[in-house]
């Protein structure tokens, strides 16, 4: 996935016909295209109520997802997230319940997802064990202790001063949209105008390369991770915090939803490119899908088989529009 | 060609100090240890009805061996041996096809699951990872799709005979596993085409350079993948009598760790099929000691990930210190 020849950070995105070809772009297109079109087959798609729905059941993905783009974005992938989202929700369930002060409840999440995946950065980047095998062990770790542990049990009789989800800023803007929002900005603006944020795409471009500009990749993986986490426990907060109940297993799937989220907008997989502009818009197309297919009298059950085919998609023009782009410099 | 020399240099045979024969060493004391604290677990029984449920893994970890040594990793198997049991079941019951149609049906899906994986992996060049983690995605919706989570049930008698039958005293399916393993140990070790696959792994560029079909032997490998998958869909379903859309669900932990700690290097390049059967023996006897003594099915999975990071740590570490003394 690494070492790439040619750099891939997007020349110049100042012109208009370039930002309305971007994937952002793309992305926005598709949200309101899907809305129409469903729309006007039914209109209760359109319905205040399910547009809320679908934004705030679905917040927790888009934000996982930030977190997921910057480690693609720097050369790697989790799959372990999904099992991490499940195992904090459940250590903050079962907090709440046991009588913690809420602050507690919501912190330890954190933590937990700091640690647990710095753990994992540390290893992919130091010992050299590709990623995807380190989360893969750590994906079954999680699950089986997780399962073991509570025995895949409800948590029940949640504090009711623990539904984050529940709270609405000034009576109108609900906590998830409003965090899934600012996290969203102040990632994008942080990768795109700080030296650290620059670095992910410089080791995920060419980490040799970022190495002689005085970059250490491993200590980039680190943080990488270390900031996957902290995303991955405020997704797990909202996830938990959005029903009454919590079921304390791995939501089934979720790793791959949260991965479409990033490569389908726009996250390059061969690393180096990306932003989480696109990945958040992806989010919310994604569940905008799942929802529409249930108002078109599509059977739910065929979502995998779109999110497989969508991340399928991206992914072949993503490669096809590079070999353009490479062979037209060639030409030029 | 380090080990060669090392080998000069040391009064210790060499394939003594093979991470194959360590393995089987470890897998004895194992065994041993497993046997004095449970009665029950050293018995052939025992022994035999494990091989059972070792098969559908290891009908898949054979080509598996073969795809992480040219570098590559397949995480769509768990998804097709899904898709392959749903095709067996619907083409039978929905579409009407013979029994024996259905399942030939279902084994050609799974080899063309594979194809597709190899062509974009090759045409596209679509790295494998991501290529699978999208198949993984496809393959499993594509079953949820088309079963509606609607299971398929009442099979001829016959049927079981694959997945509950024995001949001579060994379980059927274990017999199919050992001609896969006698095949897939011969063609990597005897064949050119197993010798090419070492070369692509070790170095994909100089492989092309020497003119070897580098993309149509990783297009054979992939679907080679599919179709093992759809063999153990078969297996699978005629041993558990009923066929659901969440079949396979983390096969592609339990195959990638027997291959790994069998001693095939996740960076491509080396491995053995002698490996791949140690590490799933292992693996399967691991889980069975434990459940015997008394730890749950799922805390069986955490032993898992943790002997796939661990062993990979290991190799990774041995493979270090190998280069630089």
């Amino acid at each position: 996935m690494s070492a790439i020849p040619f750099p891939g950070v997007r020349a110049s995105e100042h012109s208009v016909i370039r930002m309305l070809g971007s994937q952002e772009a793309l992305l926005a297109l598709a949200i309101i295209g899907v809305a129409i079109l469903v729309g006007l087959d039914n209109a209760r798609f359109l319905a205040t109520r399910n547009l809320s729905d679908i934004l705030l059941g679905n917040a927790y993905v888009a934000v996982a997802a930030i977190g997921m783009s910057m480690i693609i974005i720097s050369g790697n992938i989790d799959i372990s997230v999904g099992s991490l989202i499940g195992v904090m929700a459940t250590i903050s369930g079962s907090l709440a319940v046991a009588g913690a002060p809420i602050v507690v409840a919501w912190g330890l999440p954190l933590i937990v997802g700091v640690l647990v995946m710095a753990l994992q950065g540390a290893i992919v980047a130091y010992l050299r064990i590709p990623s995807i095998v380190v989360t893969l062990g750590m994906l079954s770790i999680l699950k089986g202790g997780l399962i073991s542990v509570t025995g895949g049990k409800w948590i029940t009789d949640l504090p009711e001063s623990f539904h984050l989800a529940d709270i609405e800023l000034f009576g109108i803007l609900p906590m998830p949209v409003l965090l899934m929002t600012v996290a969203t900005a102040l990632a994008a603006i942080w990768m795109r105008y700080s030296a650290r944020g620059r670095s992910i795409y410089a080791t995920g471009g060419n980490p040799e390369a970022a190495r002689l500009c005085g970059i250490s990749p491993q200590r980039t993986v680190v943080m990488v991770f270390a900031i996957h986490g902290f995303f991955a426990g405020v997704a797990a907060l909202l996830f938990a915090t959005q029903l009454k109940v919590i079921q304390s297993t791995v939501p089934p799937n979720l790793e791959l939803t949260v991965i479409t989220a990033a490569v389908v907008g726009g996250v390059s997989i061969l690393g180096g490119v990306g932003t989480v502009v696109g990945s958040t818009l992806a989010a919310v197309l994604i569940a905008e899908i799942a929802s529409a297919l249930v108002f078109i009298n599509v059977s739910p059950y065929w979502i995998h088989a779109v999110q497989g085919a969508m991340i399928l998609a991206t992914v072949v023009a993503d490669i096809l529009r590079r070999r353009r782009r490479l062979a037209g410099a060639l030409t030029r | 060609m380090t080990i060669l020399a090392q080998s000069e240099a040391s009064k210790v045979p060499l394939w003594l100090k093979r991470h194959e024969t360590l393995l089987a060493a470890i897998l004895v004391v194992a065994l041993a240890i497993l046997g004095l604290l449970n009665e029950r677990f050293l018995t052939l029984d025992n022994l035999l009805n494990q091989g059972r449920f070792l098969t559908e893994v290891g009908l898949i970890a054979l080509p598996m061996t073969f795809v992480i040594i040219t570098g590559g990793i397949d995480l769509s198997v768990g998804s097709i041996v899904g898709l392959c049991a749903i095709m067996l079941g619907y083409s039978w019951k929905a579409f009407g096809f013979p029994l024996p149609l259905a399942i030939a049906f279902a084994v050609g899906v799974g080899a063309l699951a594979g194809f597709v994986n190899g062509l974009l992996i090759t045409r596209v060049r679509v790295p494998p990872l991501i290529m699978t983690i999208a198949t993984l995605a496809l393959y499993r919706g594509l079953a949820e799709g088309v079963s509606q989570a609607h299971s398929v049930r009442n099979y001829p008698e016959w049927f079981f005979s694959m997945g509950q039958g024995q001949w001579l005293g060994v379980p059927t399916q274990l017999l199919l596993l050992l001609v896969g393993v006698v095949v897939a140990g011969v063609a990597l070790d005897r064949t050119t085409f197993g010798r090419a696959l070492y070369v692509i792994g070790n170095n994909e560029t100089a492989a092309r350079f020497s003119g070897l079909p580098v993309d149509a032997i990783k297009l054979v490998v992939y679907t080679l993948s599919g179709l093992m998958a759809g063999l153990s869909a078969w297996v699978l379903v005629s041993r558990v009598t009923t066929t659901r859309s969440d079949m396979g669900i983390g096969y592609e932990l339990d195959v990638i760790a027997a291959v790994v700690l069998g001693g095939t290097s996740i960076f491509g390049g080396s491995g053995t099929i002698w490996g791949t059967v140690v590490g799933l023996v292992m693996i399967q006897l691991l889980k069975n000691g434990l459940a015997l003594t008394g730890v749950k099915g799922d805390a069986t999975i955490i032993v898992i990930g943790a002997v796939l990071i661990a062993s990979t740590l290991i190799a990774s570490s041995l493979q270090a210190r190998r280069e630089g003394g």
